[in-house]
């Protein structure tokens, strides 16, 4: 029984093969270009076309297991805004710290394939190999410093306690395919309708939401996150801190809404749940931190449990106001992080004294991502908590809301206590800044974007 | 019951070297160990009527990764595993969550139902022939599958060079 393989459609996979060129053409182009900030340069082209042929890639192919639809599309531009923003933080941050090589333009590109992929998936056997690539590549990136003992603890830490996660992912699948089998997210759905769900059912669930949580770095899968994000390089920080957790939430929106429709009550009941105790373990223990990458980890952590509100109210309105925040979330966080690399020293919370009076504009940015951070208007903050919480009191979870205005009114203080540091105190010798091109573009485009979806909402809103 | 009774055997076996493989002092025991573990899972595969696999499975794991292993080991030259302080001692809460975990998997399993079964059933698979019935899901169902995870593979070459290699900062 000979028979023909048919050639699969290629047109849905566009953006990925192109990204799969660029990273691979990136890895020998290291050998030929001494100056490595060409292959930024070179990363950055390749994002702005892969963002070009994204809006010709609808449908489905090989099989049902890759989807190209306005879903994942949504999640592929900000993954691309992502990877874009961290070149242009990398550029200069790679000189300083003399970690120059190629293969880190080319790890984040797969990287972001890797997420392309999730966003995509329709079989859970993609679902775990994106999420695979995605990781393998975020743990090298993090143990790109070689010779920095904290940044090798990151790696390790990440690569050992990643690789328990993707364990638990594989058991969850196996249980499922053994109840079902099948990987194929809507037939999941719709075996799981015929045979009726059962604990078993439950259990899997459960396995695949733990390792999709440690992604996200939600309680309590988040002890990974502050260590990870303080000895990982700056650069890499800002990637991890917005791209695998958006990839995060593009698998967990379609999985649990695709495959496990019928277990809405059980997994509504555990993100809540999580949510709850991300929000809180992220905003008491941000308060004590003095590094200000722990503490944006542990602010990281709180913005997983608002943006889980989205999915837990289970609705289209839900998952657009989740997409909104991590957009929302990706300027500023990654605005918050240029701040930081621009600063010669400013690791720690206390470098900041004095700021505004040496470097006015420096502090004036950093003043406008912490406000968003905290959400206070008019900045794009403010209306990603309103569209997130609007969108869980719409669906009936006007309790879980309440608390996470709670919560988001206790995060103004490790905020806030940043912008007193640079206006209200003093400091004999304030820290020098190492200004460059890229940075400067960086903190341009993300305070602008920032007040754009400020004051404008409607540019990302309602589409 | 014969077929249970071999299961059972594997199944125990397979967790009891598991752990003995993670606890061993010296690390070429370890792998050693680990060598017995791989021929009882390609016992394990030849149970299941996957033949292919399990050939697979002995010559690449316990042929060739082990072998790898073992290089890599000697080459290291560590005699006795490196034993560190521990920085957390919270082994209680760890106990606990796997005792839950076992409660959790032990209750619910009793009533795990399998799916519908698939199109390859034994006569099918022996009609085509084990290792073209495996060669074309593998490159017609599953080629995207498969495509990803020899990037994944690539990831791990790059990877390893990227961390091991010399940096010109040095």
């Amino acid at each position: 029984m000979s028979m023909p393989i048919p050639f699969p459609d290629m047109k849905p996979v566009m953006p990925e093969l192109i990204m799969t060129g660029a990273a691979a053409a990136l890895l020998v182009a290291e050998l030929v270009f001494r100056k490595k900030a060409v292959l930024g340069l070179f990363s950055i082209l390749a994002a702005v076309a892969v963002f070009f042929v994204l809006s010709m890639s609808f449908g489905e192919t090989f099989n049902g297991m890759f989807i190209s639809d306005a879903y994942s599309m949504q999640f592929k531009v900000i993954f691309l805004i992502t990877l874009i923003l961290t070149v242009l933080l990398s550029l200069p941050y790679l000189r300083r710290e003399r970690v120059e090589n190629g293969e880190y333009y080319s790890l984040l590109l797969f990287a972001t394939l890797g997420m392309m992929l999730m966003a995509s998936a329709k079989d859970l056997i993609i679902v775990y190999l994106g999420l695979e690539l995605m990781a393998l590549s975020t743990y090298i990136l993090a143990g790109i410093k070689k010779h920095d003992l904290k940044s090798n603890e990151a790696a390790l830490k990440y690569f050992l306690l990643g690789s328990f996660s993707s364990a638990l992912l594989l058991y969850g699948i196996a249980l499922t395919y053994g109840l079902t089998t099948t990987t194929d997210l809507a037939a999941i759905a719709a075996q799981v309708g015929r045979g009726g769900t059962s604990p078993v059912l439950l259990l899997a669930m459960i396995l695949i939401a733990s390792s999709f949580l440690f992604k996200i770095a939600a309680a309590p899968f988040h002890m990974w996150a502050p260590d990870v994000y303080e000895g990982a390089p700056t650069s890499v920080t800002a990637f991890m801190s917005v791209g695998p957790k958006a990839a995060g939430f593009a698998v967990i929106g379609r999985v649990f809404l695709t495959a496990f429709p019928s277990l809405q009550a059980d997994w509504t009941a555990i993100l809540i749940g999580v949510a709850i105790l991300s929000m809180a373990a992220g905003n008491i223990l941000a308060l004590a931190q003095t590094n200000i990458k722990r503490m944006l980890a542990y602010s990281s952590i709180a913005h997983a449990g608002y943006m889980l509100l989205g999915i837990i109210a289970g609705t289209q309105k839900g998952l657009s106001a989740v997409l909104t925040y991590l957009l929302i979330y990706a300027f500023m966080n990654m605005g918050a992080f240029a701040v930081v690399i621009l600063l010669d020293k400013g690791e720690e919370i206390k470098d900041y004294e004095g700021l505004a009076r040496s470097h006015p504009l420096a502090a004036a940015a950093m003043l406008v991502f912490m406000f968003s951070l905290t959400g206070i208007p008019p900045t794009a903050g403010f209306i990603g908590k309103f569209t997130i919480f609007l969108a869980a009191v719409q669906a009936g979870h006007a309790w879980v809301v309440v608390i996470a205005v709670i919560f988001s009114a206790i995060s103004a203080y490790y905020y806030l206590r940043v912008v007193r540091n640079m206006y209200m105190r003093e400091r004999a010798e304030a820290t020098a800044l190492r200004p460059s091109w890229s940075l400067g573009l960086a903190i341009c485009l993300t305070v602008l974007m920032v007040f754009i979806i400020g004051v404008m909402p409607s540019v990302v809103i309602g589409r | 019951m014969l077929s249970k009774l071999f299961f059972g055997y594997f199944a125990v076996v397979l967790v009891t070297l598991s752990i003995v493989i993670i606890t061993r002092k010296n690390p070429v025991h370890s792998v050693l160990w680990m060598l017995v573990m791989f021929f009882h899972i390609a016992g394990l595969y030849l149970f299941l009527n996957a033949e292919f696999l399990a050939a697979v499975q002995l010559i690449l794991y316990a042929g060739a990764i082990l072998v790898l292993f073992l290089f890599v080991i000697m080459m290291l030259n560590i005699k006795e595993e490196v034993t560190a302080k521990r920085f957390i001692g919270c082994w209680p809460a760890g106990a606990a969550l796997g005792v839950l975990f076992v409660v959790m998997v032990a209750s619910t399993l009793p009533v795990f139902q399998q799916g519908p079964p698939g199109p390859f059933s034994i006569e099918a698979i022996k009609s085509a022939t084990h290792a073209k019935a495996l060669g074309t899901l593998l490159y017609a169902e599953y080629l995207f599958p498969f495509e990803i995870a020899s990037l994944i593979l690539l990831i791990a070459i790059v990877g390893a060079v990227v961390l091991a290699k010399k940096g010109s900062n040095e």
